[in-house]
């Protein structure tokens, strides 16, 4: 054939970022470093600075005392029941949001986002109103251990539904139409072609909704009483330290349960960033 | 397909609707049957008294307050981080990110040691009469704290989608940055702004821990709503309770159905 | 001269987009920017834009040294290849926007767009938003927008490029009677041969940054000076170091003083011209374009032993060009192919 000879191409060139006036940006980076400062980095630097204020010994026994063990104990196990719990059911209600159709659905996912909303003391009140001493269902959750786990429940609600619903929304049917006509019943065509694919979105919501669970506070005040040696959770033990005075030890447990999220959201973060790569 | 089956429809169906109905649907439905239990005129007294009124007044003039300075800072961060290059992006992220990974107690807790009396900055504040903690600066403080990232994070993909083409083309039509920040590019967000704007005011509005720790939870004084509702529910003024937490979950419902109609609006 | 490019250099870190290019636009003209995509051509017409700046080099505007001053005080209209609609306003407003940023009064801002709208052929639709209309409406409603504060210089980034091939035909005339119309220094960006051909008075092939030439159409397909310019503003066959154009190919039936055998592989009609695909006895490959009458009257047909010389070609040299002689190539050049 002929040999029309073009010339070559080279890559497209970066396009380089637009700021209407010169200066601005320098400018607006400081504004935005200085609000960031007084808001977050300097409470920040003086928590990480406090927790340290009475060396290490002091360090060490604000966060082993047995009050702290017991805590920390109680708010991990009792957040990780709930990731599990919200893997399961956020999955299952994510899917009935995007693959059923019945009435009333379009309300039924606009209230999945209410515990985004809805002020945490309010969710310990609902459920009070339901699971507590006056219970018109017999059922007397409040101030046990089942308190902390359904209050958490109720705050990590959307995290993975939101996370898997629109993973779900573009997930190709066809490719399950392909696995059933292969020969797969439904159960081996979800675990090996679906699940796949919302690994990543169910990871990043499980990250989320641990990181919030651990930290949680205003739900768990009225629901679970937050008692020592019985519902306490980290959040509660912080916030009678500080009460009684303690900075430095309330300090201590803060950076612990801040390091903690931040590790599992780096951990999780790079996760799905793997599970991303190999995803169908 | 899978889940064609009657059986395994109608199963995945029942237990979400049932999951939902336990834990949030029945629940809600049950606090407003508890204030209104003992009557609606009841109802009302428990909340009209001077502390729930000053709680209520309280809880808006910060939401007010925290709002437009999140809602500025968000637009102008949002631009610089799309807009602009420069390194350290990942940092300042990670940064407005941090408020979602800190226990609402941790924050007052380090709002605390900067800004009361002991605190980094308590001589300085002293000596020049301004009080931050157990007063209103320090309750907006941790409000701000805790709505930092919503009106970014909203605003960032927007401005990505939109692209920068419209604003190049103003700047060849002759306007100026303000004329092209005005004209082009807030309208061009504003649908992601609202609905950035309208989830900070919901969880302003709905603050607790961190605002337990800073405010001091003087009645009367520095208590918000949310802090005279759990007040009211430890000292067996059931009604009072309740009917205040009908009151912040209407108003929530409210925002929900703002967001909604945004979100709507925004994909159009 | 309204537009003078004096010896630009545009980098974006380690990649050139832009290489020592200078540049002559005489006012009033239609010129085309053409090459394949890296060329550089976009980022040139940026630099005139104002929308980027250059590493070095000079921008004249006429006269004036434009090279400090920024887009929004060069008074040039530019027209993006997506439009850059202004999405949340009317077809009416987005015209309209150039004359509210210079606060004309209201009367005189709605006059003139009426009358441009009229010659943009969008009259009726100035209450419409930009996701009512379709491509080639919003690129019509765009160049009103662009003509509404009478630049100096229209410039257009590939105005066609997101448009059907139907609408994107019918645009170029369109953009060609507008220019007679309106006559405002007129620089266009394209990567399509055809259209810069078809539209453009002058044609600057642009390639790796560098200009490789300059000058009007006919110039450029008759008398191209690089084997690159040669490909690109039309079809080429290749003998060896010989380039020949499909419709300077010779087809005849019976050996003649400097023809080659070939084969015919294959016959594709084109309505009024007819493709016909050779392989030479050595193995290499050409094509001949000639037309229907031309064909029927050889009678070519698929698998035919016919024979082929070039009536007219070019032999690029390294550092300088040799125009053919009379046309007709040596034996000795055919049989270097």
């Amino acid at each position: 054939m002929s040999s029309a000879v073009t010339g070559t191409s080279g890559a497209a060139p970066p396009r380089p970022a637009y700021w209407p006036r010169p200066g601005g940006a320098a400018l607006g980076r400081g504004l935005v470093t200085a609000y960031l400062s007084i808001i977050v980095l300097l409470p920040i630097a003086a928590l990480i600075a406090q927790s340290t204020d009475g060396g290490w010994s002091a360090f060490w026994s604000a966060i082993s005392s047995p009050e702290a063990v017991y805590s920390l104990k109680l708010t991990l196990i009792a957040s990780l029941i709930v990731v599990a719990i919200n893997v399961f059911a956020g999955t299952i209600i994510a899917w009935v949001l995007v693959r059923d159709n019945f009435p009333g659905k379009s309300a039924l996912n606009a209230v999945i986002d209410l515990p985004f909303a809805l002020p945490t003391v309010v969710a310990g009140i609902t459920l009070l109103a339901l699971y507590g001493p006056s219970s018109p269902i017999g059922v007397h959750a409040a101030f046990t251990k089942a308190a902390v786990v359904m209050a958490l429940a109720f705050v990590t609600l959307p995290f993975v539904v939101r996370a898997v619903q629109p993973v779900l929304m573009e997930l190709d049917t066809e490719m399950e139409e392909a696995a059933a006509s292969l020969g797969a019943g439904p159960f081996t065509t979800f675990r090996r072609i679906i699940l796949p694919s919302l690994l990543p979105a169910i990871l990043a919501g499980s990250a989320l909704a641990f990181a919030r669970a651990i930290g949680e506070f205003g739900s768990l005040v009225l629901f679970s009483g937050l008692i020592a040696f019985k519902t306490e959770v980290m959040s509660g033990l912080i916030f009678q330290q500080i009460g009684n005075g303690n900075e430095t030890g309330a300090a201590a447990q803060s950076v612990v349960l801040l390091a903690i999220a931040l590790v599992v959201l780096l951990v999780f973060g790079r996760l799905t960033k793997w599970s991303l790569r190999h995803a169908g | 397909m899978l889940a064609n089956g009657r059986a395994s429809r109608w199963g995945l169906r029942t237990f979400a609707l049932g999951y939902l109905a336990m834990l949030l649907l029945i629940p809600l439905g049950m606090i407003f049957y508890r204030a209104f239990e003992h009557g609606v005129g009841a109802a009302f007294d428990s909340v009209t008294t001077p502390d729930a009124l000053h709680a209520f007044y309280l809880t808006i003039v910060v939401t007010v307050i925290a709002v437009p300075f999140n809602t500025v800072f968000g637009v102008g961060c949002a631009l610089l981080l799309v807009r602009t290059n420069f390194r350290g992006k990942a940092l300042i992220n990670a940064i407005i990110d941090l408020p979602f990974a800190i226990s609402p107690v941790v924050i007052g807790l380090s709002l605390l040691l900067v800004y009361s009396e002991t605190g980094w900055f308590g001589d300085w504040l002293n000596a020049n009469g301004i009080q931050v903690i157990f007063a209103l600066p320090g309750i907006v403080l941790a409000t701000i704290f805790v709505t930092l990232p919503f009106v970014v994070r909203e605003v960032v993909p927007v401005l990505h989608e939109i692209g920068d083409e419209q604003e190049q083309a103003a700047q060849t039509l002759g306007a100026n940055w303000w004329q092209t920040f005005w004209r082009i590019t807030l309208p061009a967000i504003r649908w992601g702004v609202g609905y950035g704007v309208v989830i900070g005011t919901a969880r302003a509005l709905g603050e607790f821990g961190a605002v337990a720790v800073v405010s001091g939870r003087i009645a009367g004084q520095t208590q918000t709503a949310t802090i005279w509702i759990s007040e009211a529910f430890s000292r067996y003024d059931y009604t009072g309770a309740y009917f205040g937490a009908v009151v912040l979950a209407v108003l929530a419902v409210a925002a929900l159905l703002a967001m909604n109609v945004f979100k709507r609006k925004e994909a159009a | 001269m309204s537009i003078i490019v004096e010896d630009t250099t545009k980098r974006f870190g380690d990649f050139v987009a832009v290489e020592g290019v200078s540049l002559t636009v005489p006012d009033g003209s239609l010129t085309a920017l053409l090459g394949p995509s890296g060329s550089g051509k976009s980022t040139l017409l940026r630099i005139i834009a104002g929308l980027e700046s250059p590493d070095s080099g000079r921008i004249l505007i006429q006269g004036n040294d434009a090279t400090q001053t920024p887009a929004q005080h060069r008074n040039v209209g530019f027209v993006f290849q997506h439009y850059a609609a202004f999405k949340h306003m009317t077809v009416h407003d987005n015209v309209a926007f150039g004359l509210k940023i210079r606060k004309r009064e209201k009367g005189e801002i709605n006059q003139r767009v009426r009358e441009l709208l009229a010659l943009v052929h969008l009259d009726g639709l100035a209450g419409r938003y930009p996701s009512q209309l379709s491509g080639g409406q919003r690129q019509r409603m765009a160049l009103a927008r662009a003509l509404a504060v009478e630049p100096k210089v229209l410039l257009l980034d590939e105005p066609f490029g997101a448009l059907d091939a139907q609408v994107r035909k019918e645009l170029r005339a369109w953009l060609r009677r507008l220019h007679d119309e309106v006559h405002v220094t007129t620089i266009f960006v394209t990567h399509d041969q055809e259209e810069a051909m078809e539209v453009a008075e002058q044609i600057v092939v642009m390639n790796v940054g560098r200009v490789e030439q300059s000058g009007p159409p006919r110039e450029l397909y008759e008398h191209p000076k690089s084997e690159f310019v040669m490909g690109f503003v039309g079809a080429v066959n290749r003998l060896g170091s010989l380039f020949v154009r499909p419709h300077d190919v010779e087809i005849l039936q019976r050996p003649e003083r400097g023809t080659d055998e070939a084969m015919i592989e294959h016959l594709v009609h084109l309505g009024f011209e007819v493709r016909v695909e050779l392989v030479l006895g050595d193995g290499d490959g050409l094509w001949a374009q000639i037309t229907q009458a031309e064909a029927e009257q050889l009678e070519l047909e698929k698998g035919q032993i016919v024979y082929v010389r070039p009536s007219h070609g070019r032999v690029f040299d390294r550092d300088e060009v040799e125009p053919p002689g009379d046309g007709l190539p040596s034996t000795e050049e055919l049989q270097a192919a």
